[in-house]
């Protein structure tokens, strides 16, 4: 299927520093690291997530405990899915009860992904807060989410769509915007 | 790839890529079982009903643990033969119970070929939890799950299924299901409890419960029924104990990491000794656990199944 | 359904007589009058007026018979009336049958035999009651043989079941020997079929359906074989199915003895691979054997082991069908498709010759019973089936003319199509709607 890009809102130099200001972020409004957690959304949500970890541990010099949150079986258009994605497994290997726990996607867009991920999250105990990061926030949202960190805002209409590429899953690190596939799911 | 089934009637003919999936997925579903909340959302708004019309309280508390952690509305419909006999056909019935708007029906019934008959009735999708003496397929998966917890993989893993081979839906899907995958498979009972040209199955049979233990990795011992006393097929329980049963004398001509199954309920002291069935080389307990798992996988990639979403 | 009209005057015209007494074709027209063969000659059409049939392509021949047909009525007419029987019987080339005497209440009385010949007497096709061996089919006492075949009983058998009691077989088959009438035998021990389903082997494993062995019907075979030699009766081995009871025919017939079998299109066509689905117009007794025996069965109706072919017409309601396979009733309807897949299966298939199977179904039943072949010679009664042997026709159950449902054939392509039936002063013509 071809995909028509439309600009290349980050490129790969811009993604790391915005991995990097991220990073900063998170630290600076929790007072360091000594009690919160990163938390990765499958897919790419997880991968960054992974380089936020490492950018805190050679400026902080402070393993974060890591984990990643699979949120197919959360979702709430799993009923209108012609066929059920694959589920992955979710692995956390850390308590989540009275830590600040920071989940990081990739995209924020509707909410409904981050709403899933919250209430996969939740039933895993009671951490004392959630914190969402987002690279990219492109509006539209359809419920009452907002992120704490976002790398960057990049209003988009109707037919356009954000799409993250990362070095792990597509091997280039950049943002593009894109016109959106006819597909629909 | 999504699983190439609408239903589960059994595991003949299902391929070792759709095995493997439903084992994968059930791996996922594993690990929330070992969570705080051991409850996920995704099938919220899904009507299971549990169709049995064979007492079977546990295969039927794993299908209805799956399908509440699941978040499924489940409904149970017991019944004996007695009330079937009033006259309702199984077709009348399944008809009515689809007519309450239900997506999936989880169906024991003492005739073969019954799960087959109810995808000819209804639209829902259709899970065989056990027909006659045809196929089991959930315990068969469940059973290939806790080997390959304990093995990493299947293939070349030899299991002897041991007992009542003739009157076994456990070891009808376990044969299929551990031949697909690459398994090798023994099977050990009195000859008067192997099903005609049973071989064809490419299977080993023994009569010697000695060859069986020195022969294999894995004993998937199958509980032994009175009833078959009574209609002549062997002639005591005592003599089937001292001819086939597990004992810890007998196990010691097997190899040293020999793995133990029974798919339950166990008769202690006759084809199983009860310090076998307690040995840490027991993984009977695990196979309970992980039928829930198994049968949360099988649930969750049928109801995906564009045809089963109402 | 098309109506059975009167053979006042009636002139076939254009078709091959053949004479499965002699094995000869001719080319000649049959005219007709009152019933009775008038004339056979070259073109009698000139200056006739009567009713035409034409018949160019088609052969002319003696009335097909099937000796093994449940009519359901008494009791069952929901399922099959000797009418809609008799109409089936006429769509698959039939004008006679034998009726089974295992209805409600079953044929052990001369009242019933009586009723069935009073209800016959009406139908083209001629209706041959089979009275039962025993009283009430119960197994035990012999019925009243003498009387029974003085009402127009033509054979006896207790068919569903054996006749379990081997003492009380060994009477029969003495008793019946002084009317010279068969003893039709279903061979089945009860005790090794008990339960079964199917046939018990590869496919029974499978499925996970109990089956019934091969020699559950064999052993009871060899049994009737031996009592037939001891007492001189003459037994007939009704449906035979496994390779193992031929063989034991075959044998018996070399002693001597004085025992005939007949074999069902369903035995011919099928073999229990068919049974992978479950679908309960398959399951019948005796089940569908192994390839090896349908192979065998083959065989046997090829050197003359089997004498007959025969439908085992065994009608069931929807209802009773309609349910889980060990649910189901045994049975599957036979005399409208019987002609058909014989012809498609082992004419077509160059495994035998036309006129070989054709006599299974003329001489064949009408030899075992002693009943007199039908003659095509002027100044006899008009007993004919018109055949085009080579036409193709599609099986569609909406046109069946039986009263039940129960056959796997829908959609089947078969070979040979019955133009129509002339017998007993009647003629009947098939109209364009096939079964
Ligand atoms: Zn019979």
């Amino acid at each position: 299927m071809e995909i028509k890009v439309k600009a290349k809102v980050i490129d790969q130099e811009g993604l790391q520093r915005t991995i990097s200001r991220l990073a900063l972020e998170i630290v600076e409004r929790n007072h360091g690291v000594a009690n919160i957690a990163i938390v990765g959304v499958r897919t790419r949500g997880a991968f960054i997530a992974e380089r936020v970890v490492k950018r805190i541990q050679e400026t902080e010099k402070h393993k974060v405990p890591f984990g990643i949150l699979d949120i197919t079986l959360y979702r709430d258009d799993f009923r209108k899915r012609l066929r059920q994605p694959l589920v992955q497994v979710t692995d956390i290997p850390f308590e989540i009860n009275d830590i600040h726990v920071i989940l990081v996607d990739d995209v924020l867009f509707t909410g409904r992904t981050s709403r899933a991920a919250l209430d996969a999250l939740m039933d895993f105990g009671r951490p004392s807060s959630i914190q969402l990061a987002v690279l990219v926030d492109r509006g539209h949202r359809e419920l009452p989410i907002h992120a704490d960190y976002i790398g960057k805002a990049i209003p988009t209409s109707i037919g356009e769509e954000v799409q993250v590429r990362l070095m792990e899953t597509d091997g280039e690190d950049c943002v593009l915007l894109v016109e959106a596939p006819k597909e629909v799911n | 790839m999504p699983l190439q089934q609408k239903h589960l009637l059994g595991l003949e003919g299902v391929s070792a890529e759709d095995i493997s999936l439903i084992l994968d997925t059930a791996t996922t579903f594993r690990e929330i079982l070992d969570r705080p909340i051991p409850k996920v959302p995704t099938l919220r708004g899904l009507t299971v009903v549990n169709l049995f019309y064979e007492a079977s309280t546990r295969t039927r508390i794993s299908f209805e643990l799956a399908e509440k952690r699941l978040s499924a509305d489940s409904v149970n419909f017991t019944t004996s033969t007695s009330s079937v006999k009033k006259g309702e056909t199984l077709k009348d019935t399944i008809r009515n119970i689809e007519a309450m708007k239900i997506d999936m029906v989880v169906v024991r019934h003492q005739a073969a070929g019954v799960p087959r008959f109810l995808t000819q009735c209804v639209d829902a999708a259709i899970i065989n939890a056990g027909d006659g003496m045809h196929e089991h397929p959930t315990q068969a998966l469940l059973d290939m799950f806790t080997l390959r917890e304990k093995f990493a993989k299947l293939q070349g893993l030899r299991v002897a299924i041991i007992g009542d081979i003739s009157h076994s839906r456990v070891a009808g899907s376990n044969i299929r299901g551990l031949k697909a995958m690459g398994a090798e498979v023994m099977l050990c009972g009195p000859k008067t409890l192997i099903p005609r040209d049973v071989e064809k199955f490419g299977v080993q049979v023994t009569y010697d419960v000695e060859d069986a233990i020195a022969w294999a990795d894995v004993l998937n011992v199958l509980r032994i029924q009175l009833e078959r006393q009574e209609a002549g097929l062997f002639p005591t329980l005592r003599e089937y104990h001292a001819e086939f049963g597990i004992t810890q004398q007998r196990l010691e001509r097997a190899k040293k990491d020999i793995t133990i199954m029974h798919p339950g309920p166990i008769n202690r002291g006759v084809e199983l000794d009860a310090d076998v069935a307690d040995a840490e080389y027991s993984v009977i307990l695990n196979q309970v656990t992980n039928g829930v798992a198994v049968r949360m996988a099988v649930l969750y990639l049928l109801s995906g199944n564009e045809e089963s979403v109402s | 359904m098309n109506e059975i009209k009167k053979a006042k005057a009636l002139l076939l015209s254009g078709g091959t007589i053949y004479d499965a007494s002699d094995g000869s074709h001719k080319r000649l027209d049959i005219l007709i009058a009152d019933g009775k063969i008038k004339q056979l000659g070259t073109d009698l059409a000139d200056g006739f007026s009567g009713e035409k049939i034409d018949a160019s392509g088609h052969l002319l021949m003696q009335g097909l018979m099937d000796m093994h047909v449940h009519l359901r009525e008494p009791g069952r007419e929901d399922e099959e009336t000797i009418e809609s029987g008799c109409a089936a019987a006429m769509a698959g080339g039939m004008t006679a049958v034998c009726a089974m005497p295992n209805t409600t209440p079953p044929c052990d009385s001369q009242e019933v035999v009586r009723f069935l010949k009073k209800r016959g007497e009406e139908q083209l096709v001629e209706v041959l009651p089979i009275a039962c061996v025993s009283k009430k089919r119960a197994g035990a006492e012999i019925t009243e043989m003498a009387e029974l075949v003085k009402a127009g009983a033509v054979a006896f058998s207790d068919d569903g079941n054996p006749v379990a009691n081997t003492a009380v077989m060994r009477a029969a088959l003495e008793y019946s020997s002084m009317f010279e009438v068969p003893l039709i035998e279903h061979c089945e021990d009860p005790h090794l079929a008990a339960g079964g389903h199917m046939h018990e082997g590869w496919m029974s494993t499978r499925l996970g359906l109990p089956g019934q062995p091969d020699i559950a019907e064999s052993i009871m075979v060899a049994r009737n074989i031996a009592l037939a030699e001891y007492t001189g009766g003459h037994i007939h081995i009704a449906h035979i199915s496994t390779a193992k009871s031929l063989e034991l025919v075959r044998r018996g017939k070399e002693n001597g003895v004085k025992v005939t079998c007949e074999v069902t299109p369903h035995h011919l066509a099928l073999s229990d691979e068919a049974l992978i689905d479950y679908d309960t117009n398959l399951k019948m007794n005796p089940p569908l054997r192994s390839r090896l025996d349908v192979e065998a069965l083959k065989i046997g109706l090829r050197d003359g082991t089997i004498d007959a072919i025969a439908s085992d017409h065994a009608p069931h309601s929807i209802e009773e069908k309609d349910v889980e396979f060990a649910a189901a009733p045994f049975g599957i309807l036979g005399l409208e498709t019987m002609l058909g897949i014989i012809l498609k299966h082992l004419v077509q298939t160059g495994e035998m010759r036309l006129e070989e199977v054709l006599k299974k179904m003329i001489i064949g039943p009408r030899q075992i019973l002693g009943l007199p072949l039908p003659r095509i010679k002027e100044g006899e009664v008009a007993n004919l089936t018109i055949l085009q042997p080579d036409a193709a026709w599609t099986v569609r159950k909406a046109n069946l003319h039986s009263l039940s449902r129960n056959m796997p054939y829908d959609g089947w392509e078969l070979n040979g199509r019955v133009l129509g039936v002339v017998n007993r002063g009647y003629f009947w013509v098939a109209g364009e709607a096939r079964p």
